[in-house]
């Protein structure tokens, strides 16, 4: 089994002030963002991506969590799932730009549940994806807004992406 | 039938071993080294020799629940354990409270060929509780009837169990009591203690067994009777059965198998199969009906053999039939809960699996010593093994047996009754009376 | 999880995961859109021997909301009244496809026949099975009172020396002995108040304690104090002599309710006897969580049917969260 790092501490934070600032310029300013993670690690990088925009902005932007057990289409081939905490920030989703936060997109069968999930909740102005890292190997047609980077990997590795909060180091993984 | 056989090497009633001649359906000849010419040789080496097993407390289901066992199945399921002579509960259908029933039953009995079927007479009309039957046609008949028992039931008006009590000595008869206080069971499912309050169960508590026995016993001193108390099952009944034996009172009592070795623990689970009344009780009562059988305040082992088909076990548990099949596990548990614990000898097991049960049932050439001239009615049980219990291990035509999938040790290998075997080789055999039944 | 018969062997972290997880559930019942998909094509059968309305009312919702489809059995008119048995009857609902099975029966110990038989490979769920257990009505209840300490700070929450009393008809009551258990997982004092008639005969291994005084009990000033029902066929039986001495002595009239600290709740499983177990001012009392519990219902079993059916066969140690979306993004 061999790993190698491909983003250290130091990159992770440039590519999350890059994204930051990307998600304030598509939308010409905060007015009407919410910022809402997919659990576990979506969560913490959404939080780091809200104190970044809300820096750069001058005015604070809401940060929530979007669970999408609930709505996955492979359920029944897994170990039961534990869901983790949906919390939609108190001004709702209904007319917002909603952005998803993961912290790495593949299939793109995640973002879709959170699709389903949100129609469920709300109905925004529009939805976009930001994601740490993009690996490819997408199977519905799911595209990302704001990349942090893009891993080209094989089907067989695995992509780990560790956070301080959850894991005590900031750094993103591949091996096979 | 007249066949001479020579056991080799039994060790009798669990002492030395000798060689027993067997003639014409009696013993003839107990000693070392025996020789006959063109006698089937059995070779008992290891085996001991017992004399047959007599049950006092057996349900053959016949006349009506044949779909759970007849008089023929559960002969063999008799000899597959060792018997040679079963006393028959009246709780049939009709129910035997009638000369012409108990006649039938003893008819059936003979022609099935395995063992004595001794008819048990019911006390009151169809075991309602309300008038005598004719007890007296019943003990004059061919079956000639000496136990009388509502079993199933509990004669609960005290009037008519003391008029019972009475009416028999007239043929010396004994009333065999199932006691059971109704008010104080209605919809009782399990022995009222921790297991029933925690798994909802309706409890069945002793006192309810324990206070029918002690009235009855004091009816039976007041009116000079002998009095048997069926299937004894908690501690507190055993105080008061040793209380009245101590005051001179005639009476005595029977314990099952699964009594001496089952908990109420075992209900856990809702498994149907542990469901019997009088309910298997705690481990109190169980090492106290041990002890009571070791120093002869319980005088006998009855197995209340009591056959039920599938769909009425495999069920919810309320809706689950009282009772377990024992004939074939009888010997094999006795030996495991009270010989192996060394609470009693072999000679002991004969005395309370033969002796004493002939002698309270009042039926002579029974439960007879392996000694000359008495018929030769024997049980050899190679005491050695022990293996799982199994459906094999069955010979009647229902399997709710508790020990199914349980380690039990001992084996019967050969029963002969009067004569004839009816288990060859540890295989209960096919046609009995047709003769052969050795090397077949 | 594979079948949910009762509390007695639910283990706390168990118990834990299925309130939690009915946290979650209670919340999608804020939005517009109360519905999730996680349990379309699933098949689920109220199995219902004894009347019920509410539970199976409750239960269905609790399916629907999942949107798995529900059919429903009850006994009355059916084959079962006629004799058919336990044991026909499932192999029935297996042939038609039941994915999981919610029984109620009047046999205690009926859901663990029917999941242990091998006549069915659906999960069971116990609605009520006899005197014995009813596990659903303790995980609500345990909610509810975990909810009203807690708000919305309950996930992960125990109910370590939250003061729990349960007064009636502890000898019959299934909701009593569920509770019992499950208090005592999670860590509560459990009093049993009854009049001796109604305490089961050997009660010395459970973990409560138990009074036959009601005044007594509330002296210690109880966090939660849950009422139960009193059957009146019981004074048929002797149980107690009339209503109104059982109602004066072991009732929450006003005067009793008064004496109860402001921050503790009154609960009941329902349906209730306004002015023999329970008075009415006690019962339309902001202490109240009556009706808290019959929604609180609806989430705890969307939470027990969703452990039982979204996933394969549970596998011993949950996965841990990070790999397991590895899989499909």
């Amino acid at each position: 089994m061999s790993t190698r790092t491909v983003l250290h501490e130091a990159d992770i934070a440039r590519a999350l002030t890059r994204i930051s600032h990307e998600i304030l310029e598509s939308n010409r300013g905060p007015a009407g963002l919410v910022l809402l993670g997919i659990p576990t690690r979506g969560v913490t990088l959404a939080h780091r991506i809200g104190s970044l925009v809300t820096e750069f902005a001058g005015e604070s932007v809401p940060v929530g969590a979007l669970d999408v057990t609930m709505y996955r289409d492979d359920l029944h081939r897994n170990p039961t799932r534990t869901p983790q905490p949906t919390q939609i920030p108190p001004g709702g989703i209904d007319g917002k730009t909603v952005v998803l936060v993961d912290d790495v997109l593949f299939s793109g069968r995640s973002i879709r549940s959170a699709l389903d999930a949100l129609q469920d909740i709300g109905r925004p102005a529009a939805v976009r994806l930001a994601t740490l890292v993009d690996r490819g190997h997408r199977e519905l047609p799911i595209r990302p807004d704001f990349v942090g980077k893009n891993l080209p990997s094989a089907r067989d590795e695995r992509v780990n992406v560790r956070l301080v909060e959850t894991d005590g180091v900031d750094e993103v993984t591949i091996g096979s | 039938m007249s066949q001479v056989i020579l056991i080799r090497g039994a060790r009798l009633e669990g002492s030395d071993a000798a060689d027993v001649l067997v003639e014409d359906g009696r013993i003839v000849e107990v000693g070392a080294g025996l020789t006959r010419a063109g006698a089937t040789v059995v070779d008992a080496d290891g085996l001991i020799a017992l004399p047959g097993l007599v049950d006092l407390h057996t349900h053959l289901r016949e006349p009506g629940y044949e779909a759970s066992e007849t008089i023929l199945t559960g002969s063999r399921a008799a000899a597959a354990g060792g018997f040679t002579t079963v006393f028959a509960m009246p709780n049939t259908s009709p129910v035997a409270d009638t000369a012409g029933v108990v006649e039938q039953e003893l008819a059936l009995g003979e022609a099935a060929g395995y063992v004595t079927v001794q008819p048990i007479g019911a006390v009151t009309v169809g075991q309602k509780g309300e008038r005598l039957a004719e007890l007296g046609a019943m003990a004059d008949s061919r079956a000639r009837v000496r136990v009388f028992s509502d079993d199933g039931f509990c004669v609960w008006d005290p009037l008519i169990m003391r008029r019972a009590l009475e009416y028999v000595k007239a043929f010396d008869g004994v009333i065999a009591q199932h006691a059971q206080e109704p008010r104080l069971t209605e919809g009782a499912q399990l022995n009222e203690g921790a297991v029933s309050a925690e798994l909802g169960l309706t409890g069945w508590p002793a006192v309810a067994e324990e206070s029918i026995i002690a009235r009855d016993v004091l009816l039976a001193e007041h009116v000079g009777s002998r009095l048997h108390v069926c299937h004894l099952s908690t501690a507190g009944s055993v105080e008061i059965i040793r209380w009245a034996k101590r005051r001179g009172i005639e009476v005595t009592a029977e314990v099952t198998p699964h009594h001496l070795l089952l908990t109420d623990e075992l209900a856990r689970g809702y498994d149907a199969r542990f469901k019997v009344n009088p309910p298997l009780r705690r481990e109190e009562d169980v090492l106290a009906v041990r002890e009571g059988l070791a120093d002869g305040t319980i005088d006998i082992v009855a197995t209340d053999h009591a056959p039920h088909p599938a769909e009425a076990k495999a069920c919810e548990w309320h809706a689950a039939a009282n009772g377990m099949v024992g004939l074939e596990s009888a010997l094999r548990v006795v030996h495991l809960a009270m010989v192996d614990t060394g609470l009693i000898t072999w000679a002991d097991v004969a005395r309370v699996m033969s002796r004493e049960p002939a002698r309270i049932g009042r039926l002579a050439g029974h439960g007879t010593p392996l000694h000359v001239g008495h018929p030769a009615s024997l049980a050899l049980y190679d005491p050695s093994p022990v293996r799982t219990f199994t459906a094999a291990d069955l010979a009647g035509r229902s399997l709710n047996s508790p020990y199914l999938g349980r380690r039990l040790p001992g084996e019967v290998r050969w029963t002969l009754h009067r004569g004839t075997v009816t288990v060859a080789d540890g295989v209960v055999v096919d046609s009995p009376l047709a003769g052969s039944g050795v090397g077949a | 999880m594979r079948h949910l018969l009762d509390t007695k062997t639910l283990a706390r972290e168990d118990a834990l995961r299925l309130l939690d997880v009915a946290e979650d559930m209670a919340d999608t019942q804020q939005r517009e859109v109360k519905k999730l998909p996680t349990l379309r094509g699933k098949t689920i059968v109220n199995l219902f021997f004894e009347d019920s309305t509410r539970t199976r009312i409750s239960f269905e919702a609790a399916a629907k909301r999942l949107s798995a489809d529900v059919i429903n059995f009850s006994a009355k008119g059916s084959s079962v009244s006629k004799g058919e048995s336990l044991q026909d009857t499932a192999q029935t609902l297996q042939a038609m496809g039941a994915d999981a099975v919610v029984i109620r029966h009047g046999a205690s110990g009926a859901p663990r026949t029917l999941a242990t038989s091998g006549w069915i490979s659906a999960g069971v769920v116990n609605a009520g099975d006899g005197t014995h257990e009813h596990p659903t009505q303790a995980l609500l209840d345990a909610f509810t009172i975990r909810k009203r300490r807690y708000g919305a700070d309950s996930r992960g929450r125990d109910l370590s020396g939250v003061k729990v009393t349960i007064v009636g008809d502890i000898l019959h009551s299934r909701v009593a002995r569920s509770n019992v258990w499950l208090l005592g997982t999670l860590g509560a004092r459990v009093t049993l108040v009854a009049p001796p008639t109604l305490v089961p005969h050997d009660v010395s291994a459970w973990p409560a304690r138990v009074t036959f005084d009601l005044d007594d009990a509330l002296a210690d000033r109880p966090d939660a104090l849950m009422m139960l029902r009193i059957q009146l066929e019981r004074m048929n039986a002797a149980y107690f002599p009339t209503e109104r001495e059982y109602s004066r002595r072991w009732g929450l009239d006003a005067g009793r309710l008064a004496a109860l600290g402001a921050d503790s709740i009154v609960m009941h499983p329902g349906p209730m006897n306004r002015g023999l177990e329970i008075s009415a001012e006690a019962a339309d009392s902001p202490r109240s969580t009556v009706l808290e519990q019959v929604a609180n219902g609806v989430s705890v079993r969307m939470a027990a049917l969703y452990l039982l059916l979204a996933g394969t066969e549970r596998v011993e140690g949950a996965a841990a969260a990070g790999t397991q979306k590895e899989d499909a993004r």
